[in-house]
């Protein structure tokens, strides 16, 4: 009765080999590496760049252990930090020629000892926690108010433009906190309009307020249309983060999003706060400019003068310079909105951008001064300018809607776009968490989680062994098997390990025991009460199943709620808590019944069992069942 | 080796009443503690800022205080930790200040006290991370002391922190009672989440009576501990139920003696278990992990005692009959109700 049969072997075999593959990256340690990334928003990164870093390594004679591009870096391991260093030189000069104004991030950075036929797996290590590694922690919450108040602010210039054009008479176009008001002389016009407004604008529902003889028309925007608002905010804050954070040079900076209107940054290796903060929080880097042609302007465009009083000169992208004005017409605060489309008469692809009231009113003014003249977007990276594009005027523009065309494919009108809005932050942000963790503390503190797990792992062992003896052997190989398991599972989710992570893992053995204690203790209790080794342990087993499934349910209902309702720390502890306690419902009575099968199964005519010494009563005989 | 050698059912329920009147009392100090003290809440709730530094010498608290006092933050709390070396400064909001600027405000004077100057260090550690820090050197170029920690919380999030926790409590009631309900009865999920909502008020009043203070890492080992204790009670339970179902002819008392002698072995064996880790945590753990380990550890011994004590006491006192848990068979049904027999 206590066989199992061969296809429940295989499945813990194969679970076994599952949880060394993921469990062992983690054992390798880490290897110096240079990680390659982008250095301007303007620039991407791809795979081309591993053969552009593999001929600049050959050249400098230096030899990798691989060179790989994961998606938004590119790496190089090395063996040791002497090498590394003499690597990041050679990959530092080969790349940026100009070393005031880098092009990509070149920085050390660390990488998984392990094989690289592992990593094609993704058998990779975990990711540690701040609080293992040190740096710095910010917690970001956005302004959604006034994500839609600017929203708000740009609809008021798009009705204005609607209205002209369709020769509708208003009386005043104003925003009221989020809502925009329309004030029409009659109601007929009202009328008119409104249906004009909803069928242009489905994201603004209307109100008629008759105010004497003139009518209001008050618009709101919908909850649905709302919530998206707040989204697109989130994204495009969570976007211009990235690139200001790249900035930093961080090798794996952490930008995520929390809940619905805030933002966490992770910077590993970063403590110095006030740096971070200065560049994580700085306004506005995208400036309108008029580009200036006069003839000493050209000159100096080919180099052939100085550039004329109050210019400067730029970089257009693709490296043709350009001389603009230094007077700055706009700059990024006005901009509330760049998407890509399509231009309504040449079809051509465009980049649309919508200003808000203050923007259009000036870009209306300039442009009616400028027709036929250029003007330029630049967008300021580490102080430095790069002319985004420099567009003609070809006649006034009014209402706050620019659109830019000519000469763009599909995927420069949307990087464009993209570089547009990733000059600003959608709406404000502020930091309402901060948390830095110094490097010999993360150290400290890992030595500190794992001498818990480890001691407390050996004393339990100690004890399971020495009171149950050969079942104890077995209890204790089950614990084994759980830790293997949820550090394997954990590096499978890629999950970031934390303190309070590694206390999980310690409690999570603590309590999973307690499911080999209880099929032990019943073992015992069925040869105390008579029955034969045999049906012992298979009733033992049996008997103990439905306690083991009641308490681990209700310590997972615990584990559940603080993996809903926790944060940051207490969710790090929750994720390793409940995985921890599926994966000891597996180990703790498949893979231990398994090793007991193993052991006793095949013996048809077993004697006794070692589960340590069966105590009875004196006096009691071994066969009477009470 | 067998610790526990019973010879009899041990009579615990003649003892409830006395050892209920005993839960009751030290109930009633801890929520009296929690009321009259209340509860020294860590800056994750409160909002606030802690910094820690690290002294190469042996750090005179004294003067780290009055300086720090000196700066006219309000309240301030200087503290070891851990070690002599190590010193926590905690800082309560302050309208006057702006949060963001307190660390940097804070370590300079630390940093002049010591007679050096603050700056910023940039190095390549021997992994080849590049790390920036501030640092503080003397004259001499040595460090007196170094940054190892801050944290810097907002009035806001302490505010949901404290809802959220309130939240995760509830929601694990709420789930723990539906489940034993379930599983069981209604008698003995009321009496299993009594017991453990015991245990809990129990560990916070500890807290509230030492004044330790409570983080979200306390809050977290609360929660564990509530899911892990109703274990306990879970297994008495079933025991009391198979009890039942096999021993027609004992009393309810003396079901639930002997399913409560029965698990004995079984729950000093465990917990001891889990305490060994836990003692290993509160041991080689670290400051950071001290009162999660405290907690625990409260946590646990109360827990082997009220699920003995408590929990089956409450069931007692609630009623439970073999007929709550034993379904009643066919033959049972009764011969004068006009349906009888009418089974499709």
């Amino acid at each position: 009765m206590n066989r199992y049969p061969w296809w429940k072997y295989a499945i813990l075999g194969f679970a076994l080999l599952i949880g060394l593959l993921y469990t062992v990256p983690n054992l390798y340690g880490e290897a110096p590496a240079v990680q390659v990334s982008s250095g301007k928003a303007t620039l991407k990164i791809d795979a081309s760049m591993v053969q552009r870093v593999e001929q600049v390594l050959s050249d400098a004679k230096v030899h990798p252990d691989f060179v790989q591009f994961d998606g938004n870096s590119v790496r190089a391991r090395f063996d040791n930090t002497d090498i590394q260093l003499k690597a990041k030189d050679a990959i530092t000069k080969a790349l940026n020629p100009d070393a005031n104004d880098p092009s990509w991030i070149v920085a050390l950075n660390l990488v998984s000892r392990s094989p690289a036929w592992m990593a094609r797996l993704h058998a990779l290590p975990m990711y540690l926690g701040l609080d293992l590694r040190g740096g710095v922690h910010f917690l970001m919450q956005v302004d959604m108010k006034s994500a839609l108040t600017k929203r708000a602010e740009a609809y008021t210039g798009d009705i204005r433009t609607m209205l002209r054009e369709k020769d509708i008479r208003h009386a005043g176009i104003t925003r009221e906190g989020n809502n925009v008001e329309v004030l029409f002389r009659d109601a007929a016009t009202a009328q008119k309009a409104q249906g004009l407004l909803l069928d242009q604008l489905p994201d603004l529902q209307w109100a008629t307020e008759p105010q004497g003889s003139e009518v209001k028309l008050v618009g709101t925007l919908k909850p649905a249309a709302a919530i998206r608002v707040q989204e697109q905010a989130l994204k495009q804050n969570i976007t211009t983060l990235h690139n200001r954070v790249n900035e930093l040079g961080v090798a794996e900076p952490v930008i995520q999003q929390q809940g619905v209107d805030r933002v966490i940054v992770q910077l590993p290796g970063v403590q110095d706060t006030a740096k971070a903060k200065d560049i994580i929080g700085r306004t506005a880097t995208l400036e309108i400019r008029m580009v200036n042609d006069s003839t000493e302007a050209r000159d100096a465009m080919r180099g052939a003068g100085p550039v004329p009083f109050g210019s400067e000169r730029f970089l257009e992208r693709g490296g043709v310079p350009i001389i603009v004005y230094r007077q700055v017409i706009l700059t990024g605060e006005n901009l509330t909105d760049a998407q890509p489309g399509f231009d309504g008469q040449t079809h051509e692809p465009s980049v649309n951008l919508t200003l808000d009231s203050k923007g259009s009113r000036i870009f209306r003014d300039v442009t009616r001064e400028n027709v036929g003249k250029r003007m330029a977007i630049l967008l300021f990276e580490k102080g430095k300018g790069e002319v985004v594009t420099a567009p003609v005027i070809r006649s006034e523009i009014g209402g706050g809607r620019v659109s830019i065309t000519g000469r763009m494919t599909t995927q420069e009108a949307a990087d464009q776009a993209l570089l547009l809005r990733a000059g600003s932050l959608a709406a404000p942000m502020e930091i309402i968490e901060e948390r830095t963790i110094g490097p010999s503390l993360g150290a400290d503190n890992i030595a500190k989680g794992f001498n818990s797990v480890k001691y407390g792992f050996v004393a339990i062992a100690t004890f399971m062994c020495a009171y149950y003896l050969l079942f104890g052997v077995f209890s204790t190989l089950a614990l084994a098997f759980n830790l293997l398991l949820l550090i394997a599972l954990l590096s499978m989710l890629q999950a970031t390990l934390s303190l309070p992570g590694i206390a999980a893992i310690a409690l999570v053995l603590g309590m999973a025991i307690d499911s080999n204690v209880l099929i032990n203790e019943r073992v015992r209790e069925e040869l105390r009460g008579g029955a034969s080794p045999q049906a012992a342990i298979n009733t033992g087993y049996e008997r103990a199943f439905a306690t083991i499934l009641d308490s681990n349910i209700t310590t997972l209902i615990a584990g559940l709620a603080l993996l809903t309702f926790g944060s940051g720390p207490v969710r790090g502890f929750a994720v390793v808590h409940c995985l921890g306690i599926v994966t000891s419902m597996f180990s703790s009575v498949m893979f231990s019944r398994g090793l007991v099968n193993f052991w006793y199964g095949r013996q048809k005519k077993l004697k006794s069992v070692s589960i340590g010494q069966v105590w009875r009563p004196a006096g009691s005989p071994p066969a009477a069942k009470v | 080796m067998e610790f526990f050698r019973i010879r009899r059912d041990i009579p615990f329920m003649r003892y409830a009443l006395v050892l209920n009147i005993i839960s009751f009392i030290t109930f009633g100090a801890a929520v009296f503690f929690i009321a009259t003290r209340g509860l020294h809440l860590s800056i994750e709730f409160t909002g606030g800022t802690v910094i820690e530094v690290a002294y190469a010498q042996s750090a005179d608290i004294d003067r780290t205080r009055s300086t720090v006092e000196k700066m006219g933050f309000g309240e301030v709390q200087v503290q070891n930790f851990g070690t002599s070396h190590d010193v926590a400064i905690r800082l309560p909001l302050h309208p006057d200040v702006k949060q963001s600027e307190v660390v940097g405000r804070v370590f300079d004077a630390l940093c002049r006290a010591e007679n050096g100057s603050a700056g910023t260090k940039q190095y390549t550690t021997p992994q080849g991370e590049q790390v920036s820090r501030p640092s503080c050197t003397t004259a001499s170029g040595a460090e007196p002391l170094t940054l190892s920690r801050t944290e810097v919380v907002g009035p806001s999030v302490g505010e949901e922190l404290k809802w959220d926790g309130l939240k995760a409590l509830l929601a694990t009631v709420t789930g723990i009672v539906l489940y034993l309900a379930f599983r069981f009865e209604w008698k003995f999920s009321i009496a299993g989440i009594i017991a453990n909502l015991h245990d809990v008020v129990i560990i916070i009043g500890f807290f509230a009576f030492f004044q330790w203070e409570f983080s979200l890492a306390v809050l977290a080992a609360v929660l564990a501990v509530l899911g892990y204790s109703v274990n306990e009670s879970v297994v008495i339970f079933d025991r009391i139920r198979e009890t039942f179902r096999r021993m027609r002819k004992m009393s309810t008392h003396e079901v639930i003696d002997h399913a409560i002698t029965s698990t004995t072995s079984r729950t000093i064996i465990t917990h001891g278990s889990t305490q060994m880790m836990v003692l290993s945590m509160l041991f080689f753990g670290g400051p950071t992990l001290h009162y999660f380990a405290v907690a625990l550890t409260i946590g646990i011994l109360f827990g082997i005692y009220s699920s003995i004590f408590v929990a089956a006491g409450i069931a007692m006192w609630l009623g439970v009959k073999r007929e709550d848990l034993v379904k009643v068979g066919a033959k049972e049904v009764d011969p004068n109700d006009p349906n009888a027999g009418a089974v499709v």
